[in-house]
This record gives structure tokens, sequence and C-alpha cells, in this order.
């Protein structure tokens, strides 16, 4: 076929906006494996987000404190409402819940070791309790999940705090998985299962089925921890003011909230991309609805889910949540997607591992293949040696040290002695989406989409 | 005085289920060999959980949700029925229902045997973790889902689903099966099958005689256990 010269060849050959490159790309995967595809890390997609969010400083109207010499108080309670013995933190960021199978038993020590010096919590995951993280971590929160691999009654003793995973951010809704080449035979073990397999988690909890069951559940956990033992109730942000109201009425005596930014070892990526509400819109309803309740300072919340900064520690502490948790940021603070590894104080190129993997640093969510390139997400005896616990948790001390000392300046900024005084009215969004889900007002205006007119 | 087992009443009339479970909770050496009555129990839940004893309990009626939940090496009798979640998680130890049970008993349990003389309800023995349950009745829908290990006896029928992808768990069932789940399929008894019923019939003590030989074996395919397109939505 002759093209006609009447026809420009930009025309000849014009992109499709609704299949582009990537639409085409995923058609031609799924025609030739007939399986979806399974990745790790959370949403990619752009998001209304805490990036759209600005501080007013203190100027006339409002008096800052010294930026480095005035006190602010970055202490965190949680867990003040029926527990006898509530968790008391340096810091309002905690490390969030992320399995041993989906991390080395290396990267587990490597948490807890800096979350001890950083006076925070650690939590761990699917698969149980390891020694590792149990004997690094002064105080580390246990998560009763659907699967209940690995539950038993002597950890639940052991823990500081017991967090009942409902859903996660990443997918609200699904059970996990772990691939086979995760499964050997430590993990293998711990969750009761054959080596290599690939494993499924239910995604619902085997023995209670709804909020009134719940309720009785929670008792449950009280009774057996003599009501001692703060217990979290952990959910995937969806329809957020309803499920949080049910969650403190169940009894919980924290919720953690976990957006759609929130990551995973290994999930559908249509699952991870179209499932959930942006932690944003999440975190406003979670409010919304402890304020509804009268609840507010009684049920503490953390917010979970694309937490990077100390800005955005701040301004998700501004906007109502008691702390935030943190997954991928640790991880990536440990070296998760950098190009090179450090071993005994030497950086090691691993950009090659990360061609074999068919990603390159900065973009990789290979999590779910076992073969992290880095030695985070791995299960493999060569691989895991290229996180070095304590160098591991040198990094994270660093990290988190860097995100309490931004959260600190801002609030001093703000004129707060202590960041939990942060307050919405702190904020101003710079966008009309930002405005409406938090509901902030556009910078430079009183206008709140839904509420106010202009 | 030497020999008589030291006996104590907790009566749920006028005493909480908190005073129970804390006098419960004493240290494995208070507790060993102790004889424990509840009375009037009324359907409370949260009956005798979390116990870390070999203490004997002894529920003298119908029992609520969890009871004995999450139990380490004590033994509990629940005269009555019990409800949801009876024996959770449980470790070691046993625990024995008289009456019937509800929904997901013996879910989870790591070890322990767990018999309900009458039949169970929804999801019994679901995410099985390598205990025992001997149920003298029959057993609802999707029990022994997602099973991973253990052994269960149904001398009754089982409902539709029965053993959904289960993994390594393995089921005994002498009725009828309504329907089998994804990935379970009934397999030939052999001689050691049939040996392990007639050991768990005669752990559990029913009153009714069962031939242990009249059991069907239910195990997995294991055609589930790795990624296949081919096998279309059986995930």
């Amino acid at each position: 076929m002759t093209h006609s010269p009447a026809f420009p060849k930009r025309i000849q050959t014009e992109e499709s906006a609704t299949f582009d490159r990537t639409a085409l790309d995923y058609i031609h995967n799924a025609a030739a494996h007939g399986l979806y595809e399974i990745r790790g890390l959370g949403a990619k997609r752009k998001l209304p987000h805490f990036d759209d969010l600005v501080f007013l400083g203190a100027s006339l109207s409002r008096y800052p404190l010294e930026g480095y010499r005035e006190k602010c108080l970055t202490k965190t309670v949680l867990g003040t409402r029926y527990a006898t013995r509530p968790i008391t933190l340096d810091i309002p960021i905690t490390i969030a819940g992320m399995s041993f199978g989906s991390l080395s038993a290396h990267v587990k020590e490597a948490l807890g070791l800096a979350a001890t010096a950083m006076g925070t919590s650690t939590t761990t995951g699917d698969g149980g309790m390891t020694p590792e993280e149990r004997n690094s971590s002064k105080t580390l929160v246990y998560q009763c999940l659907p699967s209940r691999y690995g539950f038993k009654p002597d950890d639940v003793r052991r823990a500081d705090a017991i967090e009942i995973v409902i859903g996660q951010g990443a997918k609200p809704g699904g059970g996990g998985m772990l691939l086979g080449q995760k499964v050997n035979p430590r993990v293998a073990a711990m969750r009761t299962l054959p080596e290599g397999i690939d494993q499924r988690s239910a995604s619902r909890h085997p023995d209670w089925t709804g909020p009134d069951d719940l309720v009785i559940k929670i008792h449950e956990l009280r009774e057996i921890t003599d009501w001692k033992t703060p217990i979290y109730v952990k959910i995937g942000a969806t329809r957020v003011f309803n499920d949080v109201k049910l969650a403190v009425h169940a009894g919980a005596d924290v919720v953690v909230l976990d957006g759609m930014q929130g990551g995973t070892a290994a999930t559908q990526t249509c699952f991870i991309e179209n499932v959930g509400i942006p932690t944003l819109a999440a975190l406003r309803q979670a409010v919304d609805a402890l304020e509804d309740l009268n609840m507010k300072g009684q049920v503490q919340l953390i917010v979970s889910g694309g937490i990077r900064t100390g800005a955005d520690v701040a301004k998700a502490l501004a906007m109502g949540a008691d702390a935030v948790s943190i997954g991928q940021g640790v991880l990536m603070a440990l070296g998760c997607n950098h190009d090179s590894y450090e071993q005994d104080g030497q950086r090691i190129d691993a950009t090659a591992d990360y061609a074999a993997l068919g990603a390159r640093p900065g973009s990789c969510h290979h999590c779910h293949t076992g073969r992290c390139p880095i030695g985070i997400t791995t299960q493999d005896a060569v691989l895991e040696q290229r996180l070095q616990p304590a160098s591991g948790a040198r990094h994270l001390k660093n990290y988190l040290k860097t995100l309490t000392m931004e959260l600190t300046t801002i609030a001093r900024a703000c004129g707060k002695q202590n960041v939990h005084h942060l307050e919405p009215e702190d904020l101003v969004a710079l966008t009309v989406e930002a405005a409406a889900m938090a509901r902030l007002p556009l910078a430079g205006t009183n206008w709140i989409p839904g509420v106010g007119a202009i | 005085m030497e020999g008589v087992i030291e006996m104590t009443t907790f009566d749920l009339a006028t005493q909480t289920v908190r005073e129970l479970n804390q006098h419960l909770h004493q240290p494995a050496g208070e507790l060993a060999g102790r004889e424990v009555v509840v009375a009037n129990p009324n359907g409370a839940h949260n009956l005798a959980v979390g116990l870390n004893a070999p203490v004997h309990v002894t529920v003298q009626g119908h029992a609520g949700y969890y009871a004995a939940g999450m139990n380490q090496l004590a033994t509990v009798v629940i005269e009555g029925s019990a409800g949801t979640g009876v024996a959770e998680n449980m470790m070691s130890g046993r625990v024995h229902v008289k009456g019937f049970a509800s929904n997901a008993a013996g879910a989870t349990a790591h070890g322990g045997l767990l018999v309900i003389e009458g039949d169970a309800g929804l999801r019994c023995g679901i995410s099985l973790k390598g205990g025992d349950i001997v149920v003298g009745g029959s057993v609802g829908s999707f029990s022994a889902f997602m099973a991973q290990a253990g052994r269960m006896v149904i001398c009754g029928d089982a409902a539709d689903a029965l053993g959904d992808s289960i993994y390594e768990a393995v089921l005994y069932v002498k009725g009828e099966i309504k329907s089998l789940g994804a990935d379970a399929q009934i397999e030939p008894m052999t001689s050691a099958d049939i040996a392990t019923v007639a050991e768990l019939l005669k752990s559990a003590g029913l009153k009714t005689a069962h031939d242990p030989a009249a059991f069907r074996r239910i195990a997995s395919a294991r055609t589930l256990y790795h990624w296949n397109a081919d096998a279309d939505q059986d995930y």
C-alpha cells in the first residue's frame, strides 16, 4: 500500500490515547500468558497526595518557635482506650507490618534495631513472629491476619500490641500471596505449608465474618492478654468513614488506615491501581468518623500509604493522624531501588542484577520474584547477605531521624511545641482535587469544594 | 490432701468471665492438675481462652463464641453446645463439646484434639494447621477450607465444598459428601488411614461406635499449588 501524500506522516502514525503503549503492552502480555501481572510496591499512577498541600507558617498572625532551640515534643502514646499497657513511642513514625517471607530475616532484624534506637515500633506480618524481630524490637506489634500463618498464643502474650488486619491499602478486599520462589524451608515451616508452593492467603478471617463478630473477637484477645495489650484494627482505605466507625464500635484502641499508595510484596497490578482510595481522601474520612463519634484522642489513628518525608508526616498529623506508619519508604532507606548495595562499608553495583530481572534501579517492583538485587525482599541464601542488619539499621535510623527533624522543623515554624498540636488550620491545598478530598481551602482562597462558595 | 484433685467453681451467675480467665491465667505450676468448674455459663463468650497449663475445665452448659480459644495444654469439656470458633487456634490439649458446635469450630488449630459429639456448622476446621478434629455428627459447608495440616474425622455427612483449596490436611468422612471443593479429591483408604481413624475415634471416646474402614479419605489433588493459566478461575 502506498501512502497518499494527502495524509501527513504524523496522522498516519498517530498514537491512541486510549490504546497507548502501556495499554498495548498490557493486552499483548495478557494474550501471551493468560495470567494477570503480579508485582510489588504500591500504586504507581499519579494521585492527589500530601504533595498537594502546603503549610501556612507563622508570621504576624501566628508566632513561630525558634527553629533550633525551642523544644518541640514528638512523644506519641497509642492504645489509651482500654489497654492497661498503652504504647509510648518517642516519635510518631512507626514501621508498617511486613512479613517475614516477603522480607528476609536480616531485614526484620535491621528494622527492629533501627526502630528500637529511635524509640518506635515495628510490626510483624503474614507468617508469624520471628525471633530476629522480637529480639531486636523493644516495641513489637503482632499482626492477626486472615491466614493466621504462624499465629501463636505465646507470641500474642509476647507482643506489645496486636493488630487485627482487615485489609491493606494496596489490595482492600484481597488476600495475600507469596510466590513459590520465596517459600523456602523456613518460611514454609513457619506457615505450615509445603515448600515452594505459590501460597495464597485468605481474604477473610476464619473465625469471624462481620463487625458484630469482631466485637467478640477483640474481646477474646483482650481476655487472653488480660486487658493489658493495645488492640489495633487495620483497614485498607475504601469506605473509610463507615469502616472506622465500625472498628471503633468493635472496641479498637487504635485504627490503622492504609491508603491505596500503600505497598505490597505481591499483588495483581489491576488490584493495586484500581481498588481503594488515596491516603489523602481516606485520612480526612477517618478523622471525620472519629470526630463524629467524639472519639478523637481516645482512639488513636495511624495512617500509612505513600508517606515518604517529614513533610508528609507533618501533613498527616495536621490533618488529624496521631502517628504514621511507613513500609515502602523504610525499605527504600534500606536500599530498595538503589543502584548498589553496601557490603562491609563498600558500595557494590547491582545494576546487572536489576537488568537480569528486566528491571532497573529507580523503578523496580519485582519484590514478588524473591530476586531483590539489594537483598531485601528475598529468601535466597546468597541475596539476603547483601543486606547486613547493622548497616541497614544505620541507614534506617538516619532516615527516621531526618523525618523527625523535618517534622519538628515544620511544627516549630507553625508555632507548635508539640508535633501533635499541628492542625488542619495550618494547611491549605494546591489543587481543587486535594482541597475537596482533604477538605482544606484552596491556597489563597477560603474555598473548600463542596463546603463553601468562592 | 494427697490424691484429691482441688476443684474451684466459678458461678457465672454471680462472677464474671474476666475473673474466670484471670484465674486460669495463673502460672502453669499453680494450675497443673487442678479442676475448674464453670457453672451457669449461659452462652457467655470467651470462656477459658488463652489457657497455658494442664488444667481441667468443665463448662456446665452452653458456651458462646471462642470457648477455649487458643488453648494450650488444658482440657476443656463443654457439657452443652459451643458457639462460633470453639478451640480456634488451639495449639495443644483437648477440647470436648458434648453438644453441637457452631461455625468455624477448630479454626486454624495448630495442634491438640477437638471433639464435637453433635454436628458442627459452616467452615469446621477452616485453615487447620495441624490439629485433629473428630465430629460425631455432620459438618456444614466449606469445612476444612484451605486446611493446611492436621486430620478431621467426620462421622456424619459433609455439606458443600468440603476441603476447598485444601493443602496437606487429610479428611475422613463416613457419611455423604454433598460436594467437594476445588482441588479436594477422594483417595483410597490405606491400612495406615484405617489405623489413623481408629486411633482418633478411640481418643475422641464417642458414645456411638464407628467402623474405621467405613470412612473415605479426602485430600488435596495439589493442582492449585502453582499458578497456572490453564487452571482458569479455580483460584
